[in-house]
């Protein structure tokens, strides 16, 4: 009978508020444990948008225009902040399949049957993926400085550009957890977590101006809020941002960033929360 | 006064599948309740609903003394949870598995560590807690599973198949533990395709088929419905038959069954092991040599069919989800007491394809 009064019911909301952050602590431990006993995991997650630096860099390095000028180390400036938007977006397919496998292997029954804080496993689950993506991205602003890339902007400038991109991919794991929820297998949240991202992150100023696109695709790539995020990188890095069309986000694009990642975090968090709820295996 | 684990007129349908089609349960406090039926039946369904995963679509369940639907919370605190479809991190250690399940159960950091510790001493895991669960056997697992529901010391248990898929060996160390806990007081119900596991935890059993308790009783009643034990022998000669059907007639009651063609006899017995050693007794005298005898308890199967008139695949067939390897495990070659064994074969299946 211990149970029932060793353990003090969360009563106020700050209590509440406490036990949440608590327990997605330690669920956040127990995804991080697992990253170091599947190294693998993290390692091809580096070596795929290293890969993208190399081959954007060199391969239409030289024939692709941006302000005017096919200089390829304009272009290299020009592409990095889009590879690292992409590679902070490309975590929402390890949130996705990690708790899909969790679904699949009863260990979110396990929790459920827990008196833990509702969101928690979902939280920890994405804020594991958020520390893997800093060291993703880590690793990738080492890789972009040694093929050329540079930033004109003071260092708090730099820092917050690398905000705004945690932000983001903090976002999109939102979107993962929420797709693994929703399928059957692991590798169905992989391909699921994966497909939608290319129209995402290439119909967007990631990779050429939308000046450039047929007037429809350039709106919606002017208006995606990928785009944002990536053009606001450029101006906080100080790289060169091609030549932005006048629609708002691509004015504003770091406000336009921080509000399109907080409302998908918003509604992602809730549907993902209320789907895990009544989630069954 | 309800029981530990209370329900009265439980529903829950799946598209147009009513898995609990009603079932109503009364465990009183400090015994076990063993929910026995085939695949499909609708027992982890009721488990399910039970432990707040599931919400019933109507009716009312009461676990120590909280309503599941209204205070989910507070029954999460009061119960632990083990089986097949509970789980531990396979690139988690045994330790981190129990520490992380003590810290969501709101222990304290240390606490938790020691009631880890403990824990995997009491299921002789100490050697095993620094490795990964991956590496673990099948009847590690099954253990550290059952060691994560008893962080707490949970007032009320419930243990979905717990021996599924365990060899023999695991399954009787299991038990052993499964008693010990129940001895200590805690209320337990458990779901189980196995009458011989009923027979050995259970106080009461309730039969369950398509979302019904169709019955429900101690396990000498439900035996005493389904017919009992028998002896079967598998005479060597066919001349000796005769001798042996008169010899068994001596000691069974009711008629024998022969079956000519496989050299085996079968009589209805009461008095179990030590009339059986009679028999071979009198068998060896007689100068019949045998080449197979055993004590065959009823089955679930044998229940079933005397229940319901169909067996309990049947059942399963017609779900969809029986496979012939089921079957054949289960007839298999109906000597002696068979029945946990026979299912083992399809657990492994299971665990492979998950």
């Amino acid at each position: 009978m211990s149970a029932v009064t060793d353990t003090a019911p969360a009563a106020t909301p700050a209590a509440r508020f406490g036990q949440s952050v608590r327990d997605s602590l330690v669920v956040a431990q127990r995804n991080l444990i697992r990253m170091t006993r599947i190294p693998e995991m993290v390692i091809f997650g580096l070596i795929q948008p290293i890969m993208f630096v190399v081959l954007f860099s060199y391969v239409f390095g030289g024939s692709l225009q941006v302000g005017g000028t096919t200089d390829p180390s304009v272009y290299r400036e020009f592409l990095m902040a889009g590879i690292f938007a992409q590679t902070v977006t490309f975590a929402t397919a390890g949130a996705g399949a990690g708790i899909a496998d969790d679904m699949h292997k009863g260990l979110i029954d396990r929790f459920r049957s827990l008196p833990m804080a509702r969101g928690a496993v979902l939280t920890g689950r994405t804020l594991a993926d958020l520390v893997q993506t800093a060291l993703t991205l880590f690793v990738l602003a080492m890789v972009a400085l040694l093929v050329g890339w540079r930033t004109h902007t003071s260092i708090g400038e730099v820092l917050g550009a690398f905000g705004l991109l945690l932000l983001f991919g903090y976002a999109f794991t939102w979107v993962g957890a929420l797709i693994g929820l929703s399928v059957r297998t692991p590798e169905a949240a992989t391909s699921g977590g994966l497909i939608w991202l290319f129209p995402v992150t290439f119909v967007s100023t990631a990779f050429v101006d939308s000046g450039k696109m047929t007037p429809w695709l350039g709106h919606v790539a002017d208006w995606n809020p990928f785009s944002a995020t990536v053009q606001a990188c450029r101006r906080l890095f100080g790289n060169p941002g091609g030549s932005p069309s006048d629609a708002w986000p691509m004015q504003h694009p770091v406000w336009a960033s921080l509000i399109y990642s907080v409302v998908i975090i918003l509604i992602f968090r809730t549907l993902a929360v209320r789907k895990y709820r009544s989630a069954a295996a | 006064m309800p029981g530990a684990i209370y329900a009265e007129g439980l529903v829950k349908t799946f598209g147009d599948v009513r898995a609990l089609d009603g079932v109503d349960l009364d465990v009183p406090e400090g015994t076990v309740l063993g929910l026995l039926g085939p695949n499909g039946a609708g027992k982890t369904t009721a488990v399910r609903c039970l432990t707040t995963l599931l919400r019933p679509d109507s009716g009312r369940a009461v676990v120590a003394g909280l309503d599941v639907v209204r205070q989910p919370n507070e029954v999460r605190r009061s119960i632990g949870l083990s089986g097949q479809f509970a789980a531990v991190d396979e690139y988690l250690t045994g330790r981190e598995n129990l520490h992380m399940v003590g810290r969501l159960y709101q222990m304290r950091g240390k606490a938790a560590k020691a009631r880890a510790a403990e824990l995997l001493d009491q299921f002789h895991l100490t050697d095993a807690a620094d490795r990964p669960t991956k590496t673990y056997s099948g009847g590690m697992r099954r253990r550290l599973d059952l060691a994560a529901a008893l962080v707490v010391h949970p007032p009320v248990m419930f243990m979905d198949e717990p021996t599924t898929g365990l060899d023999p060996r695991n399954r009787q160390q299991l038990w052993e533990v499964i008693k010990d806990l129940v001895s200590g007081g805690t209320t337990l119900l458990l779901t189980t395709q196995y009458l011989e596991e009923a027979d050995h935890l259970a106080h009461d059993i309730a039969v369950v088929d398509r979302g019904q308790v169709i019955a429900r009783g101690t396990s000498d009643q439900l035996k005493a419905r389904t017919g009992g034990e028998r002896v079967e022998v598998v005479v060597h000669d066919r001349e000796r038959m005769a001798t042996a059907a008169e010899v068994l007639a001596g000691f069974g009651k009711g008629t024998t069954t022969v079956q000519e063609h496989t050299r085996r006899l079968t009589i209805p017995v009461t008095g179990g092991a030590k009339l059986l050693a009679e028999v071979i007794r009198e068998l060896d005298a007689r100068g019949i040599e045998i080449d197979d005898i055993g004590l065959r308890r009823p089955t679930l199967d044998d229940v079933f069919l005397s229940l319901t008139g169909h067996r309990a695949e049947a059942e399963e067939n017609g779900n969809g989800n029986g496979n012939g390897d089921e079957n054949r495990g289960r007839s298999g070659d109906g000597g002696g007491d068979q029945s946990p064994e026979a299912g083992a074969g399809r657990g492994r299946a299971k665990e492979v394809s998950e």
